[in-house]
């Protein structure tokens, strides 16, 4: 048996920290069920290192194309054919629970007749065609557990369920060996397919910054960011925000942290006038370390933090731009 | 345009969730309930459209009979119409909720049919690909910006999301299947004369059948929280050396 796994590459033959973490999960399923572990992955058979693929404990791998453009449908019918045909016989096949991942395996699941089971936090098989899972409710506020019986397991892996590093993984010598892989698309596949539109945005994404400032209410209104952007910049991180703060414009809605906005896992987040509700504690309970800036020593945010400081934010960020620039030029 | 918009009746979470004495529920007796914002983002986008090109908007929920109220609460956002697809109140899965709005709304006309993300509750991420594949319709997800093509004629949509750090963008024909998140645009609020209209608009009841489920829920628990208790590092900027302190210690000052 096999435990098939889909993933996101970076430029220059990295795996995207989501697709990581999905490996971590898929590691220990397909330990609990006596599976191999396999990879597929849309693009070039060197997108990603075989030599980490080794190291992550994959032992078959598939680049499949040669037509790598997105199109939700094609890349299920894709999965489906590799679990039918190659990689056969599969016994799960996970993704990173991200807007390519859950919509890819819904079709997936959607045209082979199966449950899927969405931002799984871990997995294991309990007995041929039946997995106990970990699930997220309320984005994380609450956890499922629950019981699948499927032929074929459709997971997918949420964002902030482990941490995206493995244990042991370290690049081998002894790289597996990525075959290519052409699928049969059947008429319409490709009917929906992504065009990447010219305006690309350049710098760090919310979701995988590892510097996150974040402000809400307290900001006080759209001006009061300057310092916060500022604070990012010196940090090599980007500013993420309350629901408050974008549905009261102050900022777009892609910057907002949480249940209805972006998860993030970043090693620190700096949260600013923000009380600390629970669907903005959804999008960031996956951060390494959490700091909270408040003049409120009693918002919740205070007891969820590692770290707090008790204060006006507009006294406390310029002073501590100064000490960092200080500190940088000593 | 003739429009379909899909929402679910969740309960409304304050300051936390709290789970039911046998592990199986959310306790909702002190709970009011709501749709996920995406849902409701749904709805705005449909009486948007329909406002420039003509049409209906038809708002469906398959729950309780008390999910009449969102039902309700929705055409008081301007949706003309109300679907109820009946049950006893004993939580569906995707795959039997899939089944039973497919069913709902195959010979209803439809040109679009919007759905939230995903639901706030249960959080599924899979009844609008369900209901496409039901109804051989072509379906995009996640969306967060949406413009109709066609001139008089409706006859596509272009629809896009970030994704990534770059700009996805899809062209569907219609009849179409999409999902919206929140950030799409931002939802009136309900007017007086709406709200009258929408207390005295009639609910048309249908009651579907249930269907097997592969996915089982077992129980339901907090995560462990840390429940931390910050450290205080002190108060306004004498708090700033220790602050840097922890910075440092991150390792991520330049
Ligand atoms: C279904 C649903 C989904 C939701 N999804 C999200 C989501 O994705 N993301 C999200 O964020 N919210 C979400 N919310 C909203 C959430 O419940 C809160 O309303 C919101 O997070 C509060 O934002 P806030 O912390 O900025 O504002 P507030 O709760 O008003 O808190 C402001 C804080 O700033 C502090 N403050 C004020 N002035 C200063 C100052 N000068 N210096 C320092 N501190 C100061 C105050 O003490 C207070 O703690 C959702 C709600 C629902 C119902
Ligand atoms: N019981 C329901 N009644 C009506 N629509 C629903 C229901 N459950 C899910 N949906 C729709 O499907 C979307 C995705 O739900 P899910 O796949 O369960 O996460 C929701 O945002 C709703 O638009």
């Amino acid at each position: 048996m096999t435990v098939l796994c889909l993933l996101e590459t970076d430029a220059g033959g990295g795996i995207s920290d989501a697709s990581v973490r999905t490996l971590v999960v898929a590691r220990e399923l397909a330990a609990s069920a006596g599976a191999d572990l396999a990879a597929a992955w849309f693009g070039p058979t060197e997108a990603a290192d075989a030599g980490v693929l080794a190291g992550a404990g994959v032992t078959s791998a598939w680049a499949v194309g040669p037509d790598a453009r997105y199109a939700p449908l094609a890349w299920a019918r894709a999965l489906s054919g590799l679990a039918n045909g190659p990689a056969a016989p599969v016994s799960a096949v996970l993704a990173a629970a991200t807007d390519h991942g859950n919509e890819v395996l819904a079709h997936l699941a959607a045209i082979s007749d199966l449950p899927m089971a969405a931002n799984c936090v871990s997995a294991a098989a309990t007995a041929p065609g039946e997995f106990r899972l970990v699930r997220q409710r309320w984005a994380g506020s609450l956890l499922e557990d629950a019981v699948l019986e499927a032929p074929l397991a459709v997971l997918t892996v949420a964002a902030d369920a482990v941490p995206a590093e493995m244990a042991g993984m370290t690049a081998q010598p002894d790289a597996v060996r990525v075959e290519a892989y052409t699928p049969e698309l059947a008429d319409g596949d490709q009917l929906v397919m992504a065009a990447e539109s010219a305006e690309r945005r350049s710098g760090v994404s919310l979701a995988s910054a590892r510097v996150v400032v974040g402000g809400g209410r307290g900001v006080g209104g759209a001006e009061g960011f300057a310092v916060l952007e500022e604070l990012a910049g010196l940090l090599g991180g980007v500013v993420g925000v309350s629901r408050v703060v974008t549905s009261e414009g102050w900022r777009p809605h892609r910057q907002q942290v949480g249940q209805t906005g972006t998860k993030i896992t970043p090693d620190l987040y700096l949260a600013c006038g923000i009380s600390g509700a629970i669907q903005h504690m959804a999008g960031c309970q996956g951060a390494k370390t959490i700091v909270a800036i408040n003049t409120d020593a009693g918002a919740p945010i205070v007891s969820k933090a590692d770290y707090a400081v008790i204060g006006d934010l507009h006294t406390v960020l310029p002073a501590l731009i100064e000490a960092i620039k200080a500190r940088s030029e000593r | 345009m003739e429009i379909c918009v899909c929402v679910k009746r969740v309960p409304m979470v304050g300051g936390a969730i709290v789970v039911t004495a046998d592990g199986m529920d959310v306790d909702v007796t002190m709970s009011g309930f709501t749709v996920s914002p995406h849902e409701e983002c749904a709805v705005e986008e449909a009486v948007q459209i329909t406002e420039r090109l003509g049409g209906t908007v038809s708002v469906l929920t398959l729950g309780p009979p008390d999910a009449a109220g969102q039902l309700r609460d929705m055409l008081a956002l301007g949706a003309g119409r109300g679907v109820l697809l009946e049950t006893d109140g004993a939580e569906w899965g995707p795959v039997a909720t899939a089944g039973a709005i497919a069913d709902a709304v195959r010979d209803g006309g439809y040109d679009l049919l919007l759905f939230g993300n995903e639901a706030a509750d249960t959080g599924g991420y899979q009844v609008p690909v369900r209901v496409a594949h039901a109804l051989g319709l072509p379906c995009v997800t996640g969306i967060k910006r949406l413009q109709v093509t066609g001139d008089g004629d409706p006859s596509g949509i272009v629809a896009s999301r970030e994704y990534r750090g770059a700009e996805e963008v899809f062209e569907l024909p219609l009849p179409a299947v999409v999902s919206v998140k929140e950030g799409i645009n931002l939802p009136r609020y309900p007017s007086l004369p709406g709200r009258l209209r929408a207390k005295r608009a009639t609910i048309e009841t249908v009651v579907p059948q249930p269907g097997a489920e592969g996915l089982r829920k077992a129980g339901l628990r907090m995560p462990e929280a840390p429940g931390k208790g910050a450290q205080l590092l002190g108060s306004g900027t004498e708090a700033v050396p220790a602050l840097v302190g922890v910075l440092d210690d991150l390792g991520i000052l330049p």
